[in-house]
């Protein structure tokens, strides 16, 4: 039952973009997400949405694991549009009651509803592509400089890391321990919230205790390997850009290059 | 009281690209009062079948019979099922959650929803069977050695008072003093407590020692069926799918080839001794002391 649950949204096939270095399409999704928000005219969104559609291909990802990423986001898409539509004062179209629609309201509801669809897919190009290990390498390459204002930026993305190998482990754990109990006549679905609730216990105790257990092994196990922090650690596979990400920051220039011309001709 | 499996089949991710066959046309009945040993090698379809005998998970097609009756027919209660199949997971000391060992083992038969008193005296009697005492009974379970700890979460599957009683590799990870307290243990439940016993095993030592009836799995087949002597009979065809006979077997085939008439169907260390000792005997009666001088003297000490 808890099996057919993915880790994150990775999807394996082989693009471009999967071949990209981290560090580039975290920028590039940076940069997406500045120049939706300095977007303020029909020219920039389309030339945001050519760009979209453009990565979207390049991904070789199907379209329909981009849309499902925007379920998340259809309560809070409903809300920020009826608020735009309802509240923005200017021509009012009709009028119900105290509420009015306004024509500026609309124009504003449909650009806010855009650059939040568009938020969103631009984000999941980057986890659709990216394994969360690159992603944590990628950020802990990015973020660096933040080491020489004393944050852990290698023990951070190592946490991270850990805790993201983990999680299918202890799915698997969790499946197993439920069954175990199942089998001694345990009920996890029927009863009220507060006997759910209690019928949790004989499933998070033995799943805390087996991932306390793990995390000593695991503990022993990197000092038995000599871990001790970053500090001068080398990588076994260390990231460095290739000619195609230098092609994508080139495309990055230009793209947000024609945002910022747009924004200021019109 | 039997379990009769037909033409099961259990598929990992049904319409998706992943999808994969667990179980292939299985077809088994297991009587009653049966000691059965399962075989097979990981990702053989063992613990999946095992499984599927208390309705953990449910077969894509194929149906199974509890005592003349389909767990998958409508309004089939599972939780009565599980209370007279017992499953014993590997590692079942893993599944441990109580602060003491007598309310751990209580888990099983208050899901039963019997009386407090009768909770009570199936605990006992369920710690008893696995050879706790009551010195026990107040201990946290996670301060108690490896085998301890087994042998409570045995209780606590016994303690459901099941007729059947599954157990998936109870001897992983236990040292030999353990391993062989839990299988005596297995095996004076089914001698004495007359329980139907299926034993998933990867040590075709303990299968040849204890069980009376051997089922082999592979990618999901079931292979061969048959006593334990039948079925290591075929060594070389278990070979080829990852698995072996019990050593001694080779033993005696090995002797069987340099001319020493063995049974060839010896499975256990116990019967090659008997049956090397008494070839030992008649050999020594017939032989010519000359040709085994330096023998002489443990010679004259076999009587004939």
């Amino acid at each position: 039952m808890l099996r057919d649950i993915t880790l994150g949204q990775y999807y394996p096939v082989d693009s471009v973009l999967h071949r990209l270095d981290p560090r580039t399409k975290l920028f590039g999704t940076l940069v997406y997400i500045v120049s939706l928000f300095m977007a303020n005219s029909v020219w920039a969104y389309v030339a945001a949405s050519v760009f979209l559609v453009a990565a979207i291909r390049l991904s070789k990802v199907p379209i329909k694991f981009m849309v499902r990423g925007l379920k998340s986001i259809v309560v809070l898409l409903l809300i920020s549009v009826s608020f735009n539509l309802f509240l923005t004062p200017g021509t009012p179209i009709f009028k119900i009651g105290f509420l009015q629609m306004t024509w500026e309201g609309l124009e504003f509801a449909g650009f806010m509803a855009i650059r939040l669809v568009f938020l969103v897919m631009g984000s999941t190009i980057l986890t659709l592509t990216t394994t969360p290990n690159q992603l944590t390498d990628g950020l802990e390459k990015s973020l660096g400089f933040l080491n020489h204002v004393g944050v852990p930026v290698h023990e951070v993305s190592m946490m991270m890391s850990i805790a993201l190998r983990f999680i299918p482990i202890l799915i698997e754990e969790t499946d197993k321990i439920m069954k175990a109990q199942m089998a001694r006549g345990a009920d996890f679905e029927s009863g009220n919230l507060i006997q759910k609730a209690k019928a949790m216990v004989p499933l998070l105790v033995p799943l805390f205790i087996s991932a306390f257990r793990r995390a000593t092994d695991l503990a022993m196990a990197m000092e038995a390997r000599c871990y001790r922090g970053g500090e001068g650690r080398t990588k076994m596979k260390p990231l460095h850009y290739e000619k195609r990400d230098k092609i994508t920051y080139g495309m990055y220039l230009l793209y947000f290059a024609v945002i910022l011309a747009v924004r200021l001709a019109v | 009281m039997s379990i009769e499996i037909k033409h099961l089949n259990h598929i990992y991710g049904e319409n998706t690209i992943f999808e994969q066959y667990a179980l292939k046309d299985v077809n088994l009945t297991i009587h009653d009062g049966e000691f059965i040993g399962l075989i097979g090698h990981t990702g053989s379809g063992k613990s999946t079948l095992t499984q599927h005998l208390n309705g953990l998970l449910k077969a894509s097609s194929g149906d199974i019979l509890y005592n003349g009756e389909s767990i998958y027919r409508e309004g089939y209660s599972m939780k009565e099922l599980r209370s007279k199949v017992g499953l014993v997971f590997q590692y079942p000391e893993h599944q441990l959650f109580e602060v003491d060992v007598f309310s751990d083992v209580c888990f099983g038969p208050k899901n039963q929803g019997l009386s407090q008193q009768e909770i009570e005296n199936r605990a006992a009697e369920a710690l008893r069977l696995v050879g706790l005492d009551e010195s026990f009974y107040k201990q946290s379970p996670f301060e108690l050695s490896g085998g301890q700890k087994r042998r409570v979460a045995i209780a606590g599957v016994l303690a459901m008072k099941p007729e059947v009683l599954i157990l998936d590799e109870p001897t992983a990870g236990l040292d030999p003093k353990g391993r062989d307290d839990i299988l005596g243990l297995v095996k004076k439940l089914h001698d004495e407590q007359k329980m139907t016993i299926i034993l998933v095993s990867h040590s075709m030592e303990d299968v040849a020692k204890y069980v009376s009836r051997l089922v082999v799995m592979n990618h999901g087949e079931k292979v061969f069926d048959g006593t334990p002597k039948e079925v290591f009979r075929h060594y070389k065809e278990l070979e080829t799918i990852g698995l072996a006979a019990p050593q001694i077997t080779y033993v005696v085939h090995a002797l069987r080839e340099r001319g020493i008439l063995l049974d060839q169907d010896i499975t256990t260390v116990e019967e090659a001794r008997d049956a090397i000792l008494s070839l030992w005997k008649k050999h020594t009666c017939t032989a010519q002391p000359h040709e085994h001088q330096e023998n002489a003297g443990q010679m004259e000490e076999t009587k004939c």
